[in-house]
């Protein structure tokens, strides 16, 4: 927290938390001190204005930003009772604990079996072919995808509308069975009855995972999420439930931000 | 909070539902003391315009409801905006509420002064009226001005309306005990008290919202009301006169 006032707060047990995160693209700080807790089977949304830094927040929890040889990261975020940063961590494992669903969908182009079956392979999930069968199907049902395409398994993932493909991509994310999964704008290139799709998926997702989400759209954070985060240049602003965020942020760059003042 | 959204005509609607809302406001205000004047003066010409201003009253409500629902359901505003626009749309019930109880109040004096009907004293009843009109103006005031420490002032004010309305419950029962013909015009006394007493809660209630728009809290505590005519007896062997 950069600033005292936060708006009130649902108490939940963290399954995440970030204390006094940093991010530097080379020199340029583009997260300045960030402490979060992320509540266990609870939707938190990451709010703020493009450049404001929530993706890259969003992609420290799965150690995304290493693959950016300018990225370095300080501070301490905590999974299971280990800082992830830990030069023991097993960045592989991690991701298939804390799964990612992008803003555009990319489904491998492999058949819609493959797409969902390839994770549990490389991790040697399934123990037989029967098995992984379980996997893609329960996997294709939790996404809300299987009575769609359970006549066509074998066709190519890319052959899916848009909204089916980013079901395809939860389905694949769910495959490894992670505890989290972030999703980075994962609805911007829906229209509004896909979306509304995957928002009532994630709905039912959060009795089983936790589902970290940034979103451009406000409206979106305050239909699906339980905790909202605002930040702004870098900076975490303001944290809490998100039905205080939105009728009554407690602080002044939050109110103006949420309702479209220049902040 | 800044002031200028992004959007200008969205500045545009909100000005327009605060406009409506002070319009409706001076409106009954307005309303009010002229029903007042006309019972006072015992002018039939001045209570039946009041009726009839009641109903431009009305239309005014219902623009600023249509707005009031056009923002949310269009602009989807959230915070101090959502606050404004949902207690606006609350308090200009009120409003239109204390419009048809003064609406009646004039309907009444038409009435009793129409039959010569004799009432027994109503200063105290004027003076009921004289506070409500002050309140509806300290409120339009601090709605106006955002001030929330005069809506918090206004909600207390509420107490003295139920006071009068006491002591009028009081003096009416003994005139009507003095002379059975007193009866027809102090029960529409009676009744336009209570309209009064009523128009006093709408106030306070528009007060307490205020309160919120302004906060982002509700006023902590209930409001100390004092209107105990539910529970008053008059023994007629035992009446001071």
């Amino acid at each position: 927290m950069t600033e005292e006032k936060t708006a009130q707060t649902d108490a939940s047990t963290p399954i995440m938390t970030a204390s006094g995160v940093d991010v530097f693209y080379g020199k340029k700080q583009a997260i300045k001190n960030v402490s979060l807790d992320i509540p266990e089977n609870q939707i938190t949304a990451l709010i703020g204005p493009s450049g404001c830094g929530k993706s890259t927040f969003l992609r420290c929890f799965n150690r995304m930003n290493d693959t950016i040889d300018s990225c370095r990261v300080t501070g301490d975020i905590q999974f299971a009772g280990q800082d992830i940063y830990s030069s023991k961590v097993d960045v592989v494992a991690l991701r298939s604990r804390i799964g990612m669903v992008f803003q555009k969908a990319n489904p491998f182009p492999k058949s819609i079996f493959d797409n969902v079956a390839y994770g549990p392979r490389i991790h040697g999930l399934a123990e037989t072919k029967d098995h992984l069968e379980d996997i893609v199907i329960t996997s294709l049902r939790r996404a809300g995808l299987y009575d769609e395409v359970s006549d066509r398994l074998n066709e190519p993932g890319t052959s899916l509308s848009g909204g089916q493909q980013q079901r395809l991509c939860i389905a694949r994310a769910i495959a490894v069975d992670p505890q989290i999964i972030l999703m980075d704008e994962p609805c911007s290139a829906l229209d509004p009855i896909a979306t509304a799709i995957i928002e009532n998926l994630m709905d039912s997702m959060k009795e089983k995972y936790t589902i970290v989400i940034v979103t451009h759209s406000m409206q979106q954070a305050a239909r699906v999420s339980q905790q909202t985060a605002f930040f702004h240049l870098g900076e975490l602003v303001e944290s809490g439930a998100t039905e205080s965020i939105f009728t009554n942020p407690a602080q002044e760059r939050t109110q103006n931000y949420i309702s479209g003042r220049i902040g | 909070m800044s002031d200028d959204h992004i959007v200008t005509s969205f500045d545009e609607d909100m000005s327009r539902l605060e406009a409506l809302f002070l319009e409706m406001g001076e409106m009954v205000a307005e309303q009010l003391k002229a029903a007042t004047r006309a019972l006072r003066k015992e002018d039939r010409v001045l209570a039946k315009q009041v009726v009839k201003g009641d109903r431009q009253l009305n239309k005014m409500e219902a623009e600023l409801n249509d707005l009031a629902i056009k923002i949310l359901a269009l602009r989807q505003p959230f915070a101090g905006d959502l606050r404004k626009v949902v207690i606006t749309l609350k308090s200009a019930g009120h409003l239109e509420r204390i419009g048809d109880l003064t609406r009646n109040m004039a309907q009444r004096t038409n009435t009793i002064t129409k039959a010569e009907a004799d009432t027994g004293p109503i200063d105290t009843l004027i003076r009921m009226s004289e506070i409500v009109q002050d309140m509806i103006g300290s409120i339009m005031r601090a709605y106006r001005t955002g001030d929330t420490e005069l809506a918090t002032l206004v909600r207390a004010l509420d107490q003295s309306v139920d006071t009068s309305h006491n002591a009028l419950f009081r003096e009416m029962l003994t005139y009507m005990m003095e002379d059975l013909r007193n009866i027809s015009g102090c029960m529409h006394v009676m009744f336009m008290a209570k309209n009064i007493e009523r128009m006093g809660d709408n106030v306070a209630d528009i007060a307490k919202e205020l309160i919120y728009m302004n906060t982002g809290d509700w006023p902590e505590g209930k409001r100390v009301k004092s209107d105990k005519t539910s529970k008053m007896i008059l023994d007629p062997d035992n009446v001071e006169t």
